[in-house]
């Protein structure tokens, strides 16, 4: 069932927080869908970026427990088509921040096999420790 | 001619492909690539929030070493080093606030970067420059009904003000192999994202876009695909042979560094390749095209 919409004095704190975090005005963004509509892993993700954007707009901070900011791989291909011209990859980020801030982690680099680790090529686990790892 | 050149971390382990074939490949040209005296990692990733400017330092660090070269040029081959590297310079031309917290962070460390003094070039665009005449006349083997797939992937493209070539329509690694000439193909996701780093722990996302991404060079008629990235390139190659073994049916294609098809035609000693990086092992098809 959708929810009704709040808007009260946490939830504008939380957008300008987003706002602050990812250097973005995200209150810009009209629902176009196009950062939807390019994105390469939305197939995998709970919400999609728009709606993303939107619960921020919002200030719904459960946006927080979605899945999609961190599987978000910051491919740019939403930046470079927002008719907005808005970093809807830096607003993922913002989000990804907040819980690291929190030393909230998505990825257990103990929890991956050391084989598995020797194969991959450094850049990989070096973006993934910036990416999901406070 | 000499130019700087920062290898990063990848090059020197997976990427030795890259960078074995990508050097002498230079030499031909009478271009040296000098590596710069006790290098950074750059970061890998540039930092997408406001605030962090600590995850500026590394590719910051980088520059000052490129600066301190005293060459103005500052060769990458990998393109997440190129990204990084490119976009701190914006970082840092465009914001002097945040430029003055860097400096006064870094104060110890002698040299100051303000942006101006360094220009990040990706070999693609050096190879652009020397122009097709320069790389026909180094050609020494011809190849026939050889249908090369050049893959962009992002980090070359996206954001704009980084972007060697059209974020949408890149050519330029057409016009480069096609200059050497090889016969490319046009593959409808040779711009899309392999899933990057998302690799080290959702590898499932990776082999959906490889299947994909494969699938449609496949269709095109491609041989094989040839890259610039070495996280594109294992994201592709390695998660193949994941892909085979759920699905018998999947048509595995090699992939190579565009540097390798470029060097086998320049007559470089085939050793440089270090095919024993592949999974996917290229040699049949390259044999089969005269090229081993």
């Amino acid at each position: 069932m959708p929810g009704k919409i709040v808007i009260n004095d946490k939830t504008i704190a939380f957008l300008e927080k987003i706002i602050e975090l990812s250097g973005e005005t995200i209150t810009l963004c009209d629902q176009c869908g196009t950062c939807s509509g390019g994105c390469p892993v939305i197939h995998e993700m709970d919400i999609t970026p728009s709606q993303m954007m939107h619960k921020v707009q919002l200030g719904q901070e459960d946006v927080l427990e979605s899945k999609t900011m961190w599987l978000c791989a910051s491919c740019n291909t939403c930046t470079v088509r927002c008719p907005r011209g808005l970093d809807v990859a830096k607003v993922a980020e913002a989000l990804r921040q907040v819980k690291l801030r929190q030393s909230i982690d998505n990825v257990d680099l103990n929890s991956i096999p050391k084989e598995d680790l020797r194969e991959l090529p450094p850049i990989a686990i070096i973006a993934a420790n910036r990416k999901m790892i406070s | 001619m000499e130019i700087s050149y920062f290898p990063g971390c990848t090059l020197k382990t997976n990427g030795r492909n890259f960078e074995g074939t990508a050097l002498p490949l230079l030499e031909l040209f009478d271009i040296h690539a000098k590596e710069l005296d006790d290098w950074y990692c750059c970061g890998v990733s540039f930092s997408q929030s406001a605030d962090n400017l600590m995850q500026q330092i590394a590719p910051i660090r980088t520059l000052v070493k490129a600066k301190e070269s005293g060459n103005t040029r500052l060769l990458t081959l990998c393109a997440m080093c190129y990204n990084t590297l490119q976009r701190a310079i914006f970082f840092i031309k465009s914001d002097e606030d945040k430029r003055d917290i860097i400096h006064d962070f870094m104060y110890r460390e002698g040299t100051k970067f303000y942006g101006d003094e360094v220009e990040v070039v990706h070999l693609l665009t050096l190879l652009k420059e020397i122009g097709s005449e320069e790389i026909k006349k180094r050609v020494k083997k011809k190849v026939d009904e050889f249908k090369i797939a050049p893959y962009y992937g992002c980090m070359l493209l996206r954001p704009k003000e980084v972007a060697i070539d059209s974020s949408n329509a890149p050519e330029i690694m057409e016009e480069i192999l096609e200059a050497a000439g090889c016969e490319t193909t046009y593959f409808p996701f040779k711009t899309e994202c392999c899933a990057s780093y998302q690799i080290v722990n959702n590898s499932e996302i990776v082999k959906a876009r490889t299947k994909k991404i494969v699938n449609s060079a496949v269709k095109n008629g491609a041989d094989v695909i040839v890259l610039s990235c070495p996280l594109c390139f294992y994201n592709l190659d390695e998660i193949q042979i994941e892909i085979k073994k759920e699905d018998k049916n999947f048509k595995t294609i090699p992939v190579l560094y565009f540097t390798q098809i470029l060097a086998l035609l320049m007559g470089i000693k085939s050793e440089v390749n270090n095919f024993s990086l592949h999974y996917i092992d290229p040699t049949p098809v390259l044999k089969r095209k005269g090229l081993l």
